[in-house]
């Protein structure tokens, strides 16, 4: 970091989770960390943001993205997916493990985990399979990726269930040994194959296979009751069901070491906001209805579901230019959460913006039971400077062919939404800067 | 209807439209039993049948429809399951586009593809039936065949047997018969109903005891490959609850009438003796299935309105 002028973000309000601190403050960013706040800090001889009227926040931290490296460069790249991310806010990225080949090996987690290093843009968490091949089989090698370079913490078959009972119960006993994290993509595939939005008015009246709730419920169900006779911890991936959230908000008062995550798209958007047979709209698990989004919202709300998690998924223009039934599942979220999140949840009075950054920072850290230097010293002294500034009253409509994600397929692409990610520091270097961003 | 330029499904019509396509059709239906079955209508004109599905029946009817017509008929026979490495729908459609074709009669396996091609081409889009979704031409013939036999269609009742669930037939007549003021109920093994019951549609699993009700028994084709989804436990099962068969008939109105979008499984959701009974209208149906898309064609086609329509 030698030779990087000493930075002071002046004026903004400092909003940090990690340290309850809500306040305006001048920040002094020097080396790549946090070297002082204060209520009035000497600029001369810095460079100086002028950040009067922003809001400074720690660094957001992504749960579940898809960078589709290796195997799929041409929908996403470790690079373009982490410039993604530092565009929308996020300093550090846990990228799911359904590539191709899947991340089920110590070699491929470091090899992933060391590319994104020589990238230097955002810090990089690969989550390895659950199974070998993730095809629900037989345990992958979990131990030896946690061992490796790439320090593996939580693992996932994301993209499919584990329909295998007892291998989900021994991958939870398994990865006790080293505190490890089981990822639950809950979806019983005997209930949703051949699914394509969730089965109910909406697929009657469209003529497509739905995808019932009870696929994720059930699988869900199964992995509560897993997680709590092992004692293992869980976490839910993309919770999308009004029943999902009762079973999981019994759990947590049953004292079951559960987490969940929810995603944008299913907070802001139900199954009744299916444009036509738009397949950006086509996402697993499916938009679901309005009732479910409203449960989903509630919990977000009382602390029931712990963090957001965009499941960013990139798909080409050509994968999802198709047949309903013919293209992809997914939907890019990095760029477009903070915006739509703001203004969907926030300003439309669901939740305060203090939470809102909670569910974006220190949710997904408790999550992985992330701690300082690793993640999570928030704004103080002495903390690693991974930073966001962001401009709550500056309306604009969300273009995503202007995004860094090679994906377009964003549900919320020409919508007016109000707050703008600014500026990202990410070790104190202003990793992304708005083109229009006053300063000194 | 004149400003109207596809019909994907039933519901973009009006029961006005309705009115107007049926009265169309049956001044077409003449034109079929003279000797010279055809009229210069769309003479210039160009139809593509673009089938990703096999379905000679329906194909042929609209081939048979625009060449009474005088279009000009190109057939383009596909199917999805090279579609890794064949063009892709959008290719395919720019294509057609750039043939200067001004209607796409489609055909698809997967729901909302004719939505898809609307959106690429100029042309007129003709749903001839999308995965489980809509068979509008179908709905239309099928509302055309029941004035034929019963006449005023309002407050008449209708009951569709069979699977539901997978029937785009079953969900375009429901609600063209709705549309139409008829009562409508939905007679099946709970297995192959919708996850929610249809809007304004009685649902019933006992087929004998709504047969007395009934003006009109619509009979769905059962696809084999249903009961080895297991959503029913045998073809014997399913035929000894829900079979049109005399015995059945035997408790039914007089003058029911019998349908059937075709092709009939005999022996499965239709005997014989159903199906060969003067309350058939089955041949009737395919009869009215090429006045009715000539109908349709020379609507969505034929430019102004009335006038030189019929020559």
């Amino acid at each position: 970091m030698r030779g990087l002028p000493d930075l002071v973000v002046k004026g903004a309000r400092v909003m940090d989770p990690f340290n309850r601190i809500d306040e305006p403050m001048d920040v002094l960013v020097s080396r790549g960390r946090v070297a002082a706040l204060s209520a009035d800090l000497e600029a001369e001889g810095r460079e100086v943001i002028d950040a009067q009227g922003l809001v400074l926040a720690p660094g957001f931290f992504e749960l579940h993205a898809h960078l589709r490296e290796p195997g799929r460069e041409d929908a996403e790249t470790l690079r373009s997916g982490l410039e993604a991310a530092l565009r929308g806010g996020y300093t550090a990225v846990c990228c799911m493990p359904n590539t191709m080949p899947p991340l089920d090996n110590a070699t491929m987690v470091e090899g992933v985990a060391a590319r994104a290093g020589e990238l230097g843009l955002a810090d990089l968490y690969p989550i390895g399979c659950i199974s070998r091949g993730r095809e629900g089989r037989e345990l992958a090698e979990m131990a030896l990726m946690h061992l490796s370079e790439a320090r593996v913490r939580a693992f996932s078959d994301d993209g499919s269930g584990v329909a295998d009972a007892a291998l989900m119960r021994m991958a939870l006993q398994y990865v006790s040994a080293f505190g490890g994290l089981i990822i639950s993509h809950a979806e019983e595939p005997s209930l949703s194959r051949g699914g394509q939005v969730n089965e109910g008015a909406v697929s009657t009246a469209m003529g497509l296979r739905g995808i019932p709730a009870l696929a994720e419920e059930v699988m869900l169900a199964r992995d509560l009751l897993l997680a709590e006779e092992t004692g293992s911890r869980l976490h839910l991936a993309h919770v999308s069901t009004a029943r999902s959230v009762r079973m999981l908000r019994e759990a947590k008062e049953r004292g079951v070491p559960v987490t969940a995550e929810v995603t944008p798209h299913h907070l802001l958007l139900s199954e009744n906001d299916i444009d036509g047979y738009d397949t950006v709209f086509k996402v697993n698990p499916p938009l679901r209805t309005s009732e479910d989004v409203q449960a989903l919202r509630e919990a977000a709300a009382d602390g029931t579901i712990d963090a957001v998690a965009s499941d960013h998924a990139p798909h080409t223009v050509e994968d999802k230019e198709k047949e309903f039934d013919f293209a992809p599942f997914g939907m890019v979220g990095m760029e477009s959460t903070l915006p739509v999140l703001y203004t969907g949840m926030v300003e439309a009075g669901a939740i305060d913006l203090m939470r809102l950054l909670e569910l974006l920072t220190s949710g997904p850290a408790g999550v992985m039971d992330l701690r300082p230097p690793d993640y999570g010293a928030g704004i103080s002294e002495g903390a690693r400077a991974d930073l966001v500034l962001i401009d709550l009253q500056r309306e604009w409509t969300l273009d995503a062919f202007a995004f860094a994600s090679k994906g377009r397929n964003c549900p919320f692409h020409g919508l007016r939404v109000k707050g703008k990610v600014l500026c990202t520091l990410k070790n104190g270097k202003t990793a992304f800067r708005a083109a229009n961003v006053g300063g000194g | 209807m004149a400003e109207r330029k596809h019909l994907l499904d039933v519901d973009d019509l009006e029961r006005e439209d309705v009115e107007n396509v049926l009265e169309t059709a049956r001044s077409f239906s003449e034109v079929l039993r003279r000797p010279i079955k055809k009229v210069p209508s769309l003479r210039g004109k160009t139809v593509v049948n673009l089938f990703y599905e096999p379905s000679t029946r329906t194909r042929m009817s609209f081939e048979v429809a625009a060449k009474r017509l005088s279009a000009d008929v190109m057939n383009f026979t596909t199917s999805t399951s090279s579609v890794e490495k064949g063009e892709s729908l959008k290719d395919t459609a720019l294509t057609l586009e750039a043939m200067g074709v001004d209607a796409v009669v489609v055909r698809h396996p997967v729901a909302g593809a004719p939505w898809l091609l609307r959106q690429w081409l100029q042309a007129a889009i003709l749903n001839a039936g999308d995965g489980m979704h809509a068979h509008p031409t179908q709905a239309l013939l099928d509302l055309f065949t029941l004035k034929d036999r019963l006449g005023e269609l309002e407050g008449k009742t209708i009951a569709f047997v069979g699977d539901i669930l997978h029937s785009r037939v079953a969900r375009s007549g429901i609600k063209a018969c709705r549309a139409m003021g008829m009562e409508v109920l939905a007679v099946a093994p709970p297995t192959l109903l919708p996850p929610v019951p249809l809007e304004g549609v009685e649902t019933g699993y006992d087929f004998d005891a709504v047969m007395p009700r009934c003006d009109a028994l619509y009979m769905l084709r059962i696809q084999k490959e249903r009961q080895k989804e297991g959503r029913f436990p045998s073809l014997e099962e399913y035929t000894r609850l829900y079979q049109l068969d005399a015995r059945r008939m035997g408790k039914a109105r007089p003058n029911v009438v019998v349908m059937h979008p075709g092709p009939m499984n005999r022996g499965v959701e239709i005997a014989a003796e159903a199906a060969d009974a003067p309350h058939a209208a089955i041949t009737a149906q395919v009869a009215a299935g090429v006045a009715v898309r000539m109908a349709v064609l020379f609507m969505l086609l034929g430019g102004g309105e009335g006038g030189e329509r019929i020559a």
